[in-house]
């Protein structure tokens, strides 16, 4: 990558204005449409049929409102297949249905055939939160450690864009929600908070290495060595995402999208946001203070540190 | 500074042996999730009765029934194990009809009354209830207590016909198949109530009229949640997300290779033997390879990948910096080490929370994530560090730093 001097935080309310624009449209969307919550969430059956002979999905749906109180969704998949969201039946309710398809419609292949109990829901959605807040929790505490305070909380404020984003577009795109989502968040938490940290890393090191630079352009000069870090790796976990969303079938296709969307988010919110904000934080308590580098030089620490 | 070449060409070698010799292997021994090869899943809930309680035994005894139930099937390597206090997971991969298998174990035990020529006469539906009770007048101590029982109209009818047709014989009381016990017929019972007497205790009497009554289950339980995948489907999966995996690999290694020369090379290398590892791993410690499992096996080798990238970016740094080539490779890796630790270890404490309340499948993808981000780290610490020193000390790469990434072709120095 050719050096690049890119002013990243002088524009920085540019990025930040982006962000929110689409962070805000995915607020508005998740506050007037919601999350199209699968079955993992609310409770309910999941059936996948391949029939032998030809069948309509108005005839399914006739049938099998029998059997339910809400509507059922009836989607057709691949040739002569079908895919069937109800409410949550008893099993003796979902095995008369069968039969009742059977007899009735024609006989079928049972390609996938699930039931969540809504209490297993709502274990879910808690133990999501917990997974959330607990993740964010031990990462504040280790970039506390390993950097500043300073930075862990700049760390964590592009990992909550990221999430919003991800929520936020599949409240508009209204993809299904299912619990591979909420591993699909915490990969790109994960994965954000990766590239962030490299960028910090090299603010760490710099910092050592100049000390008596303006901190703006410190940060700056840092994004702009490790962009070609971050671009690069986005490209090549993108590819291969990118793959998964196109030919991995449609049983992961939402969790590949999840994904896609995430590791845009996360490489945008790493480079344009992740910086300024530590930059604005910094200035906002009043600027760093860091030690005077150890004698010995720049070549002679391994491992340079912030001294709080 | 021959040494370096040999090493090289060695590891190249063994590398390939490697893939060629483990490819068998890996085919044989992986274990695939049910949604890779179908299978069933089932969560049971015990539902005690009113004013019962789920002891720990209960649910011991609960996970032997459901064991034996799963032996019939025939399913070659079950997986049950209690989750909470009073839950049971069943997981039955690789079944050829998962919807029955799931039938089966939900449903209670199968009571059956059968005639001496071994028709039945009549199943646990038509009896009402069971009891072990004192009786009031015993005309011996054989019938101190005995089990009452009490059948729908149907079994009375039915056990009325029997008792009259079968006097002074017996008839065997089966339990999913398993004698329980064949007590003679003394005498005509129409009206539906029937008593077996048999020299038991009062605590043995309640306690096989239990078993009598709830089939062999110590307690009710009810089908909480349940998945099933045809073969047909799981196989499609797997089929599809292993072609989409390997055409992102080779994508990936294209790209690597064309944007960072030589040591794009050994990246590639270097996620062979990644990838190699990996799986080995994933056989040696039983991880069960699910469709999010595989993204979680693309995300990592992103992170290896990533691994890489970082020390190439460092190395054209430091060759940027007019170093000679080992010396810009040993900084390189020295100032790398740390922006990967750092980084992956802020990863794997994700993986970490997520497995901890992660259920099933969720779990199953956090497994993979760690286990891959700490083999990513060793493929681009250990793996491509020794590469890329061997390649270093090759005098037909030493003097061609472009290789390397360095702007202009170096000299070697030093």
């Amino acid at each position: 990558m050719a050096k690049t001097n890119f002013d990243f935080l002088g524009r920085r309310k540019i990025w930040y204005a982006i962000s929110l624009v689409i962070i805000i449209a995915g607020l508005l969307s998740l506050a007037f449409r919601g999350l199209n919550l699968g079955i993992d969430f609310t409770g309910g059956n999941i059936m996948q049929l391949k029939f032998e002979q030809t069948v309509t999905a108005d005839a399914l749906r006739e049938t099998v409102s029998q059997y339910v109180e809400a509507t059922p969704s009836i989607q057709a998949s691949d040739e002569n297949t079908f895919l069937i969201r109800t409410e949550d039946m008893a099993e003796e309710d979902s095995a008369a249905l069968l039969d009742d398809i059977e007899t009735n419609l024609s006989p079928f292949e049972i390609l996938r055939n699930e039931r969540i109990g809504p209490v297993i829901g709502r274990e879910l959605i808690t133990n999501a939160w917990l997974a959330l807040v607990l993740a964010l929790i031990l990462m504040l505490i280790y970039i506390t450690i390993r950097f500043r305070f300073n930075f862990a909380v700049s760390a964590i404020v592009p990992l909550m864009h990221d999430a919003l984003v991800m929520l936020g577009l599949f409240s508009i795109l209204q993809f299904e929600v299912d619990s591979t989502f909420v591993a699909a968040i915490l990969t790109i938490l994960g994965y954000s908070i990766n590239s962030t940290i490299v960028i910090f890393d090299r603010i760490r090191e710099n910092r050592e290495l100049h000390p008596k630079q303006d901190f703006d352009s410190l940060v700056n000069d840092s994004i702009n060595q490790t962009l070609g870090r971050s671009i690069n790796t986005s490209v090549a976990v993108l590819l291969l995402v990118v793959c998964l969303v196109l030919f991995g079938g449609d049983t992961t296709r939402a969790f590949s999208v999840a994904l896609a969307i995430g590791i845009i988010s996360g490489a945008y919110s790493s480079v344009f946001i992740a910086g300024s904000i530590l930059n604005d934080i910094t200035r906002l308590r009043g600027g760093e203070k860091f030690a005077k580098p150890a004698k010995g030089g720049k070549n002679g620490k391994k491992d340079p540190k912030l001294i709080v | 500074m021959k040494k370096g070449g040999i090493w090289l060409t060695l590891s190249v070698v063994v590398l390939a042996v490697a893939v060629i010799c483990s490819f068998g292997y890996f085919r044989d021994n992986i274990n695939l999730g049910l949604d890779l090869q179908g299978g069933a899943e089932v969560v049971l809930q015990a539902v005690p009765e009113e004013g019962q309680t789920v002891s720990a035994d209960d649910m011991e005894a609960l996970k032997e029934i459901m064991r034996n139930r799963v032996d019939n099937i025939g399913v070659s390597e079950p997986i049950i194990q209690l989750e909470g206090d009073d839950r049971i997971i069943v997981q039955l991969a690789g079944v050829d009809n998962p919807d029955e298998a799931i039938d089966i174990l939900g449903r209670t035990a199968k009571l059956e009354f059968v005639d001496p020529y071994g028709n039945v006469i009549l199943t646990g539906a038509d009896l009402e209830d069971a009891k072990g009770v004192r009786n009031p007048n015993p005309s011996s101590p054989r019938e101190e207590n005995v089990i009452s029982l009490h059948f729908n109209d149907a079994g009375t009818k039915a056990f009325a016909d029997a008792t009259s047709k079968f006097f002074k014989q017996q008839i065997a009381i089966y339990l999913d198949g398993e004698l329980l016990m064949a007590p003679e017929v003394d005498s005509v019972i129409t009206n539906g109530q029937a008593q077996i007497s048999g020299g038991y205790t009062l605590e043995e009497a309640i306690a096989e009229a239990a078993v009598l009554k709830g089939g062999a289950l110590p307690v009710d339980v009810e089908v909480m949640s349940k998945r099933t995948v045809g073969p047909s489907l799981g196989a499609d999966s797997l089929q599809k997300s292993l072609y989409a995996g390997m055409v992102g690999m080779a994508l990936l290694l294209v790209f690597i290779i064309a944007y960072y020369r030589l040591p794009g090379v050994v990246a590639a290398l270097s996620l062979v033997a990644y990838t190699i590892v990996m799986l080995f791993l994933m056989c040696w410690l039983h991880i069960t390879l699910t469709l999010p499992g595989i993204a979680g096996v693309l995300l990592s080798i992103g992170m290896a990948v990533d691994a890489n990238i970082i020390i190439y970016e460092r190395l054209r740094e430091e060759l940027a910096a007019d170093k000679s080539l080992a010396a810009a490779v040993t900084a390189a890796f020295r100032r790398a080490l740390w922006t990967i630790l750092d980084s992956n270890i802020t990863t794997l404490l994700a993986t970490v929370v997520l497995f901890q309340f992660g259920t099933g499948s969720v779990q199953g993808f956090a497994v993979t994530l760690a286990v891959g981000i700490v083999v990513s780290m060793f493929s681009a610490l250990v793996v491509t560090r020794y590469l890329l020193k061997w390649c270093a000390q090759v005098p037909a790469f030493a003097a061609h730093t472009a290789l390397f990434g360095a702007k202009k072709g170096g000299v070697v120095r030093g």
